[in-house]
């Protein structure tokens, strides 16, 4: 009966202005965003932060309890003595020519920086230590970090938190550049996350999606913040961010359109619960330079206006907490398109499949007179099977020409012909009209050069070096145990008898 | 014959002898895979290892509780020995060494007392008893200290009181009922049987008795709060408070048999891995009792394993079931709603189901605030880590008065009983450990053993020696501390990466490269050795022919 009287007064209180839950304050706070950026090369760019803030103190509460902070990564602040964790696995390379500047910077494959605090005393061995536990945590070889990669800058890489001291014997740096950055990987991270991937953002987060981009980048940022604006005590902040660059120009056969659905196979469809915030953003800048090219669609609420990375942006703002946002469709899939069509173009790509299917790009361009194009394609390295290798002389793997097919304007107009009428030798390609006339191109195939592993060669160099010790050995032997001594010329061989028929013949005596 | 010739045999002797004497052991010494000495002998001498589990237990005698010349024959000893029979290639023994004397005057006058709560308050204040002993104290047969119809009466400590008996063979009787007393207090067969589950044949015990959580040097327990519906949920729980109340206490008590920590979690989205039925009859949900093995797996990858520590982890979850699947009820084999709406799953954790009273989704919109009552909460997650831990509910002798659990929910010679089976375990791992790993290196020789794999080999077998002989004379806590350093040790050596490195190289591969120098080598001396042979066979030939 006590029981249902507190309920009883709980509903009461619910139905209050604001409820109870608004009274106490709350220990930790999530809050959750995207922004979604047009490259100037036709690409997009989206990226993901997911920051969790916890007012707690970690190091001296011995149970620890924990709501939105991932346990995981609360158990190493605590174990290891922490005072900031940054780690990003990054596929593919930030291209800044072409993409701009990024958000947020990361090399290829793995990094890791970490400051321990102060009272850490055998920095080596944590480090050690937590480098293990991290590669465990996120399915990553961050396990092959060692002294021989380990590096203690001086100058750069300063907390990016509160920070007493600066000593960088705290300080360990590591950068695992072949790291493959997979599925494996994000699964993890993924499950860091408060909502998981139920609900809010992280429900664009599609693995199969994620890495079919030119670049991936995600990161873990632990550090220290202020809890207040006078900063009388510390919280700890978890950033969790993802970047990604969707090739939407190739697969989107040279548009430049995009929306969730086709870059992330989902729509946003209701935002996480726990979330005390929640945004997506749209890059727009270019429609005011451009006299309103662009179309976002649904219309923005509200724009946002600020002077990001030394250049003037403005930005669509979609706060998911706003029902209007969601509830009229009962999911938000954000569409922009470009009013005028960009230049007359078709471009096909059909990837590789190893050992299938060959690469295949397609391109229809539009060639300006006395111009040079060019036409540059990266290849990576595949590894081979071992039976797959070619015997050691080999010329190497050709990569078949290029073709390049061209209607070329000629200079004198032709007249139009009679096909069965005219020359064998004209009449191959059809003309579509008098004015140009048909030509196609081959390049030269291209002959690349793998270097092979020698397989054998440890068991060559054993047998030359036996080989080699047992000739020294057996002349030796022949030497030392063999006796030499001179045969008496008791009849003679047949050779002798001949020799001496010879020097018979011409007077010599003989032998 | 010329002298050439002899020195060209003796050369070719020499090159033989020198090839033979000092080439073959210089090779076989520069290509010998190190292996310390081990302890074979006295590895394979632990599976016949008698193990006597000695239980000391003080008898002491009041003014009354015997005929008084049987208390004239005060102090003296008896030895109750008894082989324990279980399918395991150890003997076990149990050994119960009584040692009657009369009491004490203070212990007089704190028995004569008017309940059995004050006498033994009284009676425990003087001197802490060691781990694993017992005190029996024997009262007179009438005393008015147990109800009229109690023979006995078992502690919260290691204490136990008994009525005595006026009778020409009272010594035997009061010792029969000692040792029921006793056994019930410390050793029974169930208590070992479940600790050496691992190493018992199948079929006996793995069905029908509940497997407790191995023995390790410490354990992480993990409370976690599945909230699968954060939309219309929003569930608080005071954690902090509860686990300061009502678990630390208890694992305090429990620390003797190894490190605790406890943390907990909040996991939001986390679904069951099965879909509950709708029951119209009472509108609710519920899981039947066969699909509670496929609820643990989607769940536990959410749960994240430990990344802290390398002790098992034991995991508690309050499931508060998604709106649409609410209320929700887990049912028992024969389709009746469990009480406590909670399962455990031995080695692994519990999980209990925590509806939200339907009152409170009424005129509330969503999500409701749900306060957890963190006292029913904390009481099945006890019982369940009881349970875990294989502390199980004592066999009681008939009329036997029992003691409730003092306030952090555990018996001190429960304690001592979780130690007796914790020490025997630990024994069976360790000699389990050492033998297989005698087995495998003497089976493999290619493994290198290096001095501190040895070290530790001999460390182990040294320490399950010293456990045997402090379980022997009584001295629970050393044998305790000396069986789990068996382990650790054992287990060191057992996983070392060193054993490792020359494992996998075949002697085909190693013929084949040595093949192309001993050949070439091999060939001419065998040669002359044959030729010189047959020379001096010749030459022995001749002289007899001569005669």
């Amino acid at each position: 009966m006590a029981a249902a009287v507190r309920l009883a007064l709980i509903v009461l209180l619910l139905l209050g202005p604001g409820g109870w839950g608004h009274a106490e304050p709350s220990r930790d706070s999530l809050r959750e965003e995207l922004v979604i950026t047009p490259l100037p090369s036709g690409d997009v760019a989206a990226t993901f932060q997911f920051r969790t803030r916890w007012d707690s103190e970690l190091h001296r509460e011995e149970v620890s309890h924990y709501r939105l902070f991932p346990k995981a990564l609360g158990q190493l602040i605590s174990k290891y003595s922490l005072q900031e964790l940054h780690l990003s696995f990054t596929q593919g390379f930030w291209r800044t020519r072409y993409w701009g500047p990024p958000f947020l910077q990361a090399p290829s494959g793995a990094e890791l920086w970490v400051w321990f605090q102060d009272t850490v005393t055998d920095v080596d061995k944590s480090w050690k230590e937590l480098s293990n536990v991290l590669s465990g945590i996120f399915c990553a070889s961050l396990n092959f970090i060692d002294s021989t990669n380990t590096v203690i800058p001086t100058a750069s890489f300063k907390p990016l938190g509160l920070a007493n001291g600066t000593d960088h014997y705290f300080l360990r740096y590591a950068v695992l550049p072949r790291e493959v950055v997979c599925t494996e990987n994000l699964t993890p991270w993924k499950k860091l996350l408060p909502c998981s991937s139920k609900a809010g953002l992280s429900v664009l987060l599609k693995a199969d999606r994620l890495f079919h981009t030119s670049y991936h980048s995600q990161a873990v940022h632990i550090r220290p913040v202020c809890r207040n604006a006078r900063c009388t005590s510390i919280s700890w902040e978890l950033r969790q961010t993802l970047s990604v660059v969707f090739d939407a120009f190739v697969t989107g056969q040279g548009k430049k359109d995009w929306s969730l659905f086709r870059m992330f196979s989902r729509t946003l469809t209701e935002p996480c619960p726990l979330a005390a915030e929640s945004r997506v953003y749209v890059d727009i800048t270019s429609s005011k330079q451009d006299n309103e090219t662009l179309e976002v669609n649904p219309p923005p609420l509200t724009t946002y206006q600020d002077v990001i990375l030394g250049t003037q942006k403005t930005y669509a703002v979609y706060d998911l907490l706003d029902t209007a946002v969601i509830n009229n469709s009962r999911n938000l899939n954000l569409q922009l398109k470009w009013k005028r069509p960009p230049e007359n173009g078709y471009i096909h790509y059909q990837p590789a499949q190893d050992r299938l299917q060959p690469h295949l790009l397609e391109m229809l361009i539009q060639l300006p007179a006395n111009s040079v194009t060019k036409v540059s394609i990266q290849f990576e390295r595949a590894l081979l099977k071992w039976t797959e290798y070619t015997p050691d002389p080999n010329h190497g793997f050709y990569v078949s020409p290029s073709v390049l097919s061209a209607l070329v304007p000629s200079i004198v107009a032709s007249k139009p012909v009679d096909w069965e009428e005219s020359p064998l030798f004209n009449t191959l390609f059809p003309g579509s009209d008098s004015s140009s006339y048909f030509v196609r191109l081959y390049t030269e195939p291209l002959l690349v050069n793998l270097p092979t592993p020698d397989f054998s060669m440890p068991y060559n160099v054993i047998c030359l070096t036996c080989t080699v010790v047992a000739v020294c050995y057996g002349s030796f032997y022949n030497l030392l145990t063999r006796t030499f001594h001179i045969e008496e010329p008791s009849k003679g061989g047949l050779a002798k008898r001949l020799a001496n028929l010879i020097r018979r013949a011409r007077g010599i005596p003989p032998l | 014959v010329p002298p050439e010739v002899v020195r060209g045999k003796r050369a070719a002797l020499f090159f033989a002898a020198v090839a033979i004497v000092l080439g073959l052991p210089l090779w076989w010494k520069t290509t010998e895979t190190y292996r310390a000495p081990l302890p074979y002998s006295q590895i394979s001498g632990l599976n016949a290892l008698q193990l006597r589990l000695m239980v000391p237990v003080t008898v002491v005698f009041t003014r009354d509780s015997v005929p008084l010349d049987d208390q004239e024959k005060l102090p003296f000893t008896v030895v109750h020995e008894r082989e324990i029979p279980l399918k395991y290639k150890m003997k076990i023994k149990c050994r119960f060494q009584k040692a009657y004397r009369r009491a004490l005057d203070h212990e007089e006058e704190a028995l004569s007392l008017g309940s059995v709560q004050e006498a033994e308050t009284m009676l425990a204040e003087p001197q802490e008893q060691s781990e694993g002993s017992l005190t029996v104290y024997v009262i007179s047969e009438h005393s008015p200290l147990l109800p009229q119809d109690m023979m006995s009466y078992i502690g919260p400590k290691r204490t136990a009181v008994m009525r005595g008996i006026m009778h020409r063979e009272a010594f035997n009787i009061i010792g029969r009922r000692i040792i029921q007393v006793a056994q019930a207090m410390s050793l029974t067969e169930d208590v070992l049987a479940a600790a050496l589950a691992d190493h018992l044949p199948e079929d006996k015990w793995s069905s029908d008795k509940r497997r407790p959580l191995k023995s390790s040097l410490g354990y992480e327990i993990t409370f976690s709060l599945l909230n699968p519906d954060p939309k219309s949920h929003d569930v608080h729980w005071d954690i902090e408070g509860a686990v300061q109340r009502y678990v630390q206490p208890f694992l305090n008590a429990l620390s003797a048999a190894g490190n605790f920590s406890v943390d907990s979690q909040i996991l939001y989205y986390a679904m069951l891995g099965v879909n509950p039925r709708f029951d119209p009859a009472s509108s609710s949900y519920y899981l039947a009792s066969h699909s509670l093995p496929h609820v643990i797996n989607p769940v536990e990858s959410r749960l994240g394993s430990s990344a802290a520590s390398l002790y098992p982890v034991l995991n508690f979850l309050l499931y508060v079931p998604e709106l649409a699947h609410s209320p929700l009820y887990i049912q028992d084999k024969d389709g009746a709603p469990v009480a406590t709406n909670a399962f455990h799953s031995p080695r692994w954790g519990g999980i209990m189901v925590y509806n939200v009273d339907p009152k409170a989704y009424n005129a509330s919109k969503l999500p409701v605030r749900v306060e957890v009552d963190m006292v029913r909460v904390m009481e099945v997650f006890l019982a369940q880590l009881r349970l875990l831990f294989g502390i199980a509910q004592p066999q009681l002798p008939p009329k036997c008065l029992f003691s409730g659990p003092k306030s952090e929910g555990l018996m001190t010679w429960e304690l001592d009983r979780l130690l007796w089976a914790r020490s025997v375990e630990n024994l069976a791992t360790a000699t389990t450990t050492l033998t297989s790993l005698a087995q495998l290196l003497g089976k493999i020789s290619n493994i290198v053993i290096k001095d501190d794999v040895a070290s530790e080999v001999y460390r182990a077998v040294a320490a399950v020696q010293k456990a045997a002989e402090e379980l022997a004379s009584g001295h629970l806590a050393s044998a305790f501390v000396a069986s789990q350093e068996a382990v650790t040790s054992s287990e060191r050596a057992f996983f070392d990466p060193s054993l490792l490195h020359l494992l996998y190289f075949p002697d085909d591969q190693k013929f084949a490269i040595y093949i192309p120098l001993f050949l070439p080598m091999a060939v001419p001396i065998l040669l002359s050795l044959v030729k010189i042979f047959l020379e001096t066979r010749k030459s022995w030939k001749k002289p007899e022919k001569i005669d």
